[in-house]
């Protein structure tokens, strides 16, 4: 039983990596950079959230709605600050701009809101009659344990996924993000404003962030300015290690790598889990460098 | 009459390198017009700078009447000016059927619909393998699309970049009885080849570019009758 345990709350932990990964392996596709902000920005959906619903007493789905909204805006804006005048930059300097980026936001999150954890309140809790809060469902008479949050996870993970998987197939926006992630100049000459197309898609990864700082604040509800830095790079190996730049292979490296973490921890140690995780990263990489679902990288002659 | 395009005196700088020296040249309505030249004339600089993709510092294009020098490459399109890009530049990993409504993104979506069928008609062999992966056509067929793809933006005037590159020679003659018969429904046509002979027979004027300038020009025929162009492009 504690087996089918461990493995739920792994799918649970990496669904929420596959969200963050989303984000890293949408616009590493289109604007072909890695932008290691992107872990920060889920720690400031987590923020937004907790003062919308904690101090500001909004009821709790409106706490989701502004983080999304902040954070979408907050892509937008590092974008056209931070990346676009870098356009034509070489790949090292954009990679230490969002270094940068994700130092100054960690930075002025510590100015705004202290080092001071918060505790993030639990959105996914039912009161009895009798007054007792419940997180969770028991089955096989209490041995199985699982909670709402991580109900919840799981299915804004497949929602997730199927949105996005219908967005880039069906839509005129979509397409033409494939397009770009194919070929720029290509895609210019079709009439697609690739600066837009790249606006987009920063938009679309930090909604999600802020979706996915909710959900992994409500499974593990301490939060301080640097909660998003370790799931981000967790998230970023988990898009390499499906294939970065391919939308499922962000799902399957998320809940390969949630799993393994979960499992490590359960059996072999607490403290060397996340050498493990990274272990099997680099092996991934020395067996399959494109990564699990990835494209082989073909050079021009 | 107005040509339809005017390049005029465009001076074209990769870096330090000066690529193109003041090339000029017009393409008036439901006119083939060729391009040719050896590697490095500046003939594929020459269309990439029409289309937007670079920019000339001095000279001007003129486009229906208006200049193209200060307008986004994404915004030629609209224009009517639609360019077949060297080496197809086809979106490989989407399908045959996706790759040709890109080419129509900037119109409304009540007209893709005719102009698909358009497009098939010319290329029928787009149409058997419509929801087929792009990258996984045969070099001719990539040529087909790319042209399908260019076409579905209804163009006023179509430029193409050495669309017989990397082809056999049986193919490379079924490219060109399909540009004639574009040609005979009307459209206009600026090509740019290094098969001189082939791209002369079908055009009405030409223009010999020599390491970024014009250096011989004439109708098709004139021009292949012209010694000096058989000895340097056709072989004697």
């Amino acid at each position: 039983m504690s087996f089918l345990n461990y493995l739920i709350s792994g799918i649970s932990l990496g669904s929420i990596y596959a969200i963050i990964a989303l984000g890293y392996t949408m616009v590493y596709g289109i604007a072909k950079m890695l932008n290691f902000a992107h872990g920060d920005v889920i720690m400031v959906g987590a923020y937004i959230c907790f003062y919308s619903v904690s101090r500001f007493g909004l009821p709790a789905p409106v706490g989701v709605l502004a983080a999304v909204l902040v954070c979408t805006a907050l892509g937008i804006v590092v974008e056209r600050l931070a990346y676009k005048p870098l356009r034509a930059a070489p790949s090292l300097a954009v990679l230490i701009t969002a270094i940068g980026v994700s130092y100054f936001l960690q930075n002025a999150a510590l100015l705004l809101w202290t080092s001071n954890p918060k505790v993030f309140p639990n959105f996914f809790a039912a009161k009895k009659a009798d007054g007792t809060v419940i997180t969770g469902i028991d089955l096989a008479g209490g041995q199985l344990t699982i909670s709402y949050v991580t109900i919840v996870t799981i299915a804004a993970c497949v929602i997730i996924m199927l949105a996005l998987t219908w967005f880039t197939g069906n839509t005129k926006m979509g397409k033409a993000m494939r397009a770009c992630s194919e070929d720029k100049g290509a895609a210019q000459l079709m009439g697609i404003d690739v600066n837009s197309t790249i606006s987009v898609t920063f938009a679309i990864g930090s909604g999600l962030a802020a979706i996915a700082g909710v959900l992994l604040c409500s499974a593990y509800p301490n939060l301080v300015p640097t909660t998003g830095s370790m799931p981000g790079i967790k998230a970023f190996t988990a898009a390499v290690f499906g294939g970065i730049g391919s939308i499922p292979g962000a799902l399957l490296g998320g809940i390969l790598l949630g799993v393994l973490e979960i499992f490590a921890k359960a059996y072999i140690s607490t403290q060397l889990s996340d050498a493990i995780v990274f272990a099997a990263l680099i092996v991934v990489l020395l067996v399959k460098p494109s990564g699990l679902l990835g494209k082989p990288i073909r050079e021009k002659v | 009459m107005e040509p339809i395009l005017k390049v005029d005196d465009i001076n074209v700088y990769y870096g330090s390198i000066h690529a193109i020296k003041g090339i000029s040249f017009e393409v008036y309505e439901g006119e083939i017009v060729t391009l040719i030249g050896a590697n490095g004339a500046g003939k594929s600089t020459t269309l990439n700078t029409i289309s937007g993709l670079l920019h000339s510092k001095t000279g001007s294009v003129t486009f229906l009447g208006e200049s193209l020098g200060k307008v986004p490459s994404h915004k030629i399109v609209s224009k009517g000016l639609a360019l077949v890009p060297e080496g197809r530049r086809i979106f490989s990993q989407m399908t045959v059927q996706e790759n040709l409504e890109m080419g129509a993104y900037t119109r409304a979506s009540s007209a893709v619909a005719a102009d698909l069928d358009m497009v098939y008609s010319h290329f029928p062999r787009l149409k058997e393998r419509y929801r087929q992966v792009a990258g996984t056509l045969s070099g001719g067929e990539q040529q087909m699309l790319a042209m399908g793809r260019a076409l579905m933006s209804g163009p006023k005037l179509l430029m193409m970049d050495e669309p017989s590159m990397g082809l056999a020679p049986i193919l490379v003659e079924e490219i060109f009885s399909i540009i004639q018969s574009l040609h005979k429904n009307g459209a206009t046509i600026l090509l740019v080849e290094q098969n001189a002979q082939a791209a002369l027979s079908i055009a009405d004027r030409g223009y010999v570019l020599e390491t970024g300038k014009v250096v011989l020009s004439g109708t098709g025929a004139e021009l292949l009758a012209s010694p000096a162009i058989k000895k340097a492009y056709l072989g004697g």
